[in-house]
């Protein structure tokens, strides 16, 4: 319904764009000898009459959409008698959509006899609300086009009002990613809160012992429901900012010293590339490296040298595939560092009898090292963050332990493991999901807000 | 261009006549030539640079005057497809010969480039730094010959008290200065400066260009650059080049007053390049 009045008021603004249009060509052809006697070129004034049509109508449907539905369903119940649905919220909920669903044609009748009657309502309502909002906005656009046709004079700057008009469209597509971000970040704190008023702070931040299941009777075995996120916490820096960072930061640092020192250029060319496109595997191909290929590996060999509890899921296993994973990444900041010494700083040692490799250690790198440490800092977020390989090979018991050969958990992966599956959405289980979040949110936003101070900061000094 | 032949064989003629009076050569170059891939940059060059005296290499831009000066401690070998065909003769030995060592070359042979450039570490470090790499010194000698070489580059009173702090907060002209330290401490018998005044104010200028004459008693010294006067002032011979040939050679009072080829002539007066 409200689809073929949007089309008819895009038919009524691009009328009006040919009628602004048909302005602006006589305004043109009267004023053809007189450099400067018409402002803008025709189209303009076209463009300019079709966005004052288009803009008011588009705005009054999208108001439809977001708020139809609600206004519809208040006035649905409001008509059922009294005593006729219960009391609470998720009765309200389940009975509204019964009543969507007959309204769809989805079922064939209805258990609840209300809800027939509050599916003819329904019908009636969205139909006559429809036409109502639909014949608005086809009015408003016939309304806006007339208003900006009638404003149309051989000097109306119509070409400058477009550009400020097209500077609107621009900033409000960025606004979408940025109040997305904030949307989150909301959602995230007010779950979390949630979360609080069940499980004291100091016992999520600081408690050793995790175990989430929480008892759904009161005499079910095992289910203490206990929220210490510090095995979590301490798997994530295991895994993401130790044993990954063992591997990736030599690995990483040494592929870029090789490429900006000692590759020859046709080399360079071709190894960057395909060094980022390994930084394009989707994690959930390492993910699966890691499970059936590096775990069992690393299980056998713990066993080999005599260690007999290895488990097949282990640390080492993640961090080891997250280090290769994070290689690419450490080894392009690092690049980007190093290439931003000055040639001549090289050149001066070298010309002091230094070996390149003389060079390279003891000018290069303590001249490029805030840019290294920052990209180190970026690459540990990322890897704090990452969520895949763990899942697949970290395993999700939450042992506080340093035995490499271990099972132990991350954050990441118990969310996903608190999230995945059938959940209430109001139990300390679920909700302790929205605290880890944050904290991992909040970990990671200071870890790249201070690493893109330190490069910033670094790249200044040779500006 | 096609004149190039006849051009480098008047210079050999120049060369020979107008030698420093009273003095050896202690660097020689024979038939250099050099190559940046393809480019034929320096043309059978042929010179002598006295011992304990100043020469300046002067010419327009590209005419190969920093080309050449980097023949002398081999940087150009550190990029792929540069070369160097010929003799460059010091102490007998032939210094772009690759049986001589780059790195022990480097310790004969020091240089001082356009741009001042201090490494990440302190004062007292960057004057360590070769000697470290190419001498065994104990702890009081290394200080000693820190403090010497501090003093010989005209530093020492501006940087004893902040010895161990980062040589980044020096001025300017204190790092270039600093930069000639670094290099005199592990007493080199030529020194090459590349431009070393053209990113300084004129008052550092001055004291780079006193020091210069200061060390003109200790090193044989080959300075390139593109200021007429700065060449007229500190050097006492002068090389004309011009598109990879040796135009005129000779001492540089006589390059500055009456010089005998035209070419040189226009460029002195700045009528040309």
């Amino acid at each position: 319904m409200s689809w073929g009045f949007a089309w008819l008021a895009l038919l009524v603004a691009a009328a009006g764009f040919w009628m602004g249009r048909a302005r602006g060509v006589r305004f043109a052809e009267a004023g053809a000898h007189e450099i400067g006697s018409v402002h803008s070129r025709p189209h303009y004034h076209g463009l300019f009459v079709a966005i004052l049509a288009l803009l008011p109508a588009m705005a009054l449907l999208l108001l439809w959409a977001l708020l139809g539905d609600r206004l519809i369903a208040r006035e649905v119940l409001a008509s059922v008698p009294a005593g006729g649905i219960g009391a609470t919220d998720l009765d309200r909920e389940a009975f509204l959509s019964e009543v969507r669903g007959l309204v769809r044609g989805d079922y064939a009748a209805a258990f609840d006899p209300n809800a027939e009657a509050a599916a003819a309502l329904w019908k009636q309502l969205a139909q006559r609300w429809g036409v109502v909002f639909g014949l608005g906005s086809v009015a408003l656009a016939a309304m806006g086009a007339l208003w900006g046709w009638s404003r149309l004079r051989p000097q109306f700057r119509a070409r400058t009002r477009v550009e400020r008009m097209t500077m609107l469209l621009l900033v409000v597509a960025s606004l979408v990613a940025i109040l997305t971000t904030f949307g989150i970040v909301a959602s995230l704190v007010f779950e979390s809160f949630r979360f609080f008023e069940l499980v004291s702070p100091m016992e999520f931040l600081f408690g050793t012992n995790w175990s989430p299941q929480t008892a759904m009777r009161a005499d079910q075995v095992g289910s203490s429901g206990a929220f210490g996120a510090v095995p979590l916490f301490w798997g994530t820096v295991f895994i993401g900012a130790i044993i990954a960072m063992i591997v990736a930061i030599p690995l990483g640092l040494m592929t870029a010293i090789f490429l900006t020192q000692y590759a020859a250029p046709g080399f360079r060319k071709v190894a960057k590339p395909v060094l980022e496109v390994l930084a394009g595997v989707p994690t959930v191909v390492y993910g699966f490296f890691a499970a059936l290929t590096v775990a069992p590996a690393v299980r056998d060999f713990a066993i080999s040298i005599g260690i007999s509890d290895a488990s097949s899921e282990s640390a080492l296993a993640a961090g080891l595939v997250m280090g290769v994973m994070i290689i690419p990444f450490v080894s392009s900041m690092a690049d980007d560092a190093l290439t931003a010494v000055p040639q001549s700083m090289r050149d001066g040692s070298l010309a002091m009898g230094a070996t390149p490799s003389e060079t390279i250690r003891k000018v290069l790198i303590p001249a490029a090292l805030p840019g290294i440490v920052g990209g180190v800092l970026l690459a540990v977020s990322r890897a704090i963050g990452e969520t895949m390989i763990v899942v697949m090979a970290a395993g999700l018991a939450a042992n506080l332990t340093a035995n490499p050969f271990h099972s132990v958990t991350t954050v990441t992966a118990q969310i996903v493991a608190l999230l995945t599956g059938d959940q209430e959405f109001d139990s300390a289980k679920t909700l302790s999901a929205f605290a880890l979040g944050l904290v991992l949110f909040l970990v990671t936003l200071a870890l790249n807000v201070y690493a893109l101070a330190v490069v910033k900061t670094y790249r200044e000094a040779y500006d | 261009m096609t004149q190039a032949p006849r051009m480098s064989s008047l210079a050999d003629v120049v060369t020979r006549q107008n030698t420093l009076a009273g003095t050896t050569p202690f660097v020689t170059t024979r038939n250099l030539n050099f190559y940046y891939g393809d480019n034929h940059a320096l043309k059978d060059i042929n010179l002598e640079f006295p011992a304990k005296r100043v020469t300046a290499l002067i010419g327009p831009s590209g005419c190969g005057k920093s080309t050449l000066l980097r023949v002398f401690n081999r940087m150009y070998s550190l990029y792929p497809g540069q070369r160097a065909t010929g003799e460059v003769l010091m102490d007998g030995d032939n210094l772009i010969d690759p049986k001589i060592d780059a790195t022990d070359l480097r310790a004969r042979v020091g240089m001082v480039f356009q741009k001042p450039t201090p490494f990440p570490m302190s004062i007292h470090d960057n004057i360590a730094y070769g000697l470290k790499l190419h001498l065994k010194l104990s702890k009081a000698e290394l200080e000693e010959r820190v403090e010497w070489s501090l003093r010989k580059a005209a530093l020492w009173e501006e940087a004893k008290d902040r010895l161990h702090s980062s040589a980044l907060g020096m001025s300017g002209g204190q790092q270039q200065r600093l930069c000639i330290a670094r290099t005199i401490a592990v007493k080199p018998e030529v020194l090459l400066f590349d431009e070393p005044t053209s990113a300084l104010d004129p008052i550092s200028t001055a004291k780079i260009e006193e020091l210069i004459a200061e060390l003109r008693a200790d090193f044989t010294i080959l300075i390139v650059t593109h200021s007429m006067q700065q060449a007229a002032r500190c050097s006492d011979q002068t090389v004309f080049m011009y598109l990879g040939n040796v135009i005129e050679v000779g001492p540089t009072a006589q390059i500055f007053t009456n010089p005998s080829v035209q070419q040189t002539m226009e460029y002195v007066t700045g009528r040309f390049g």
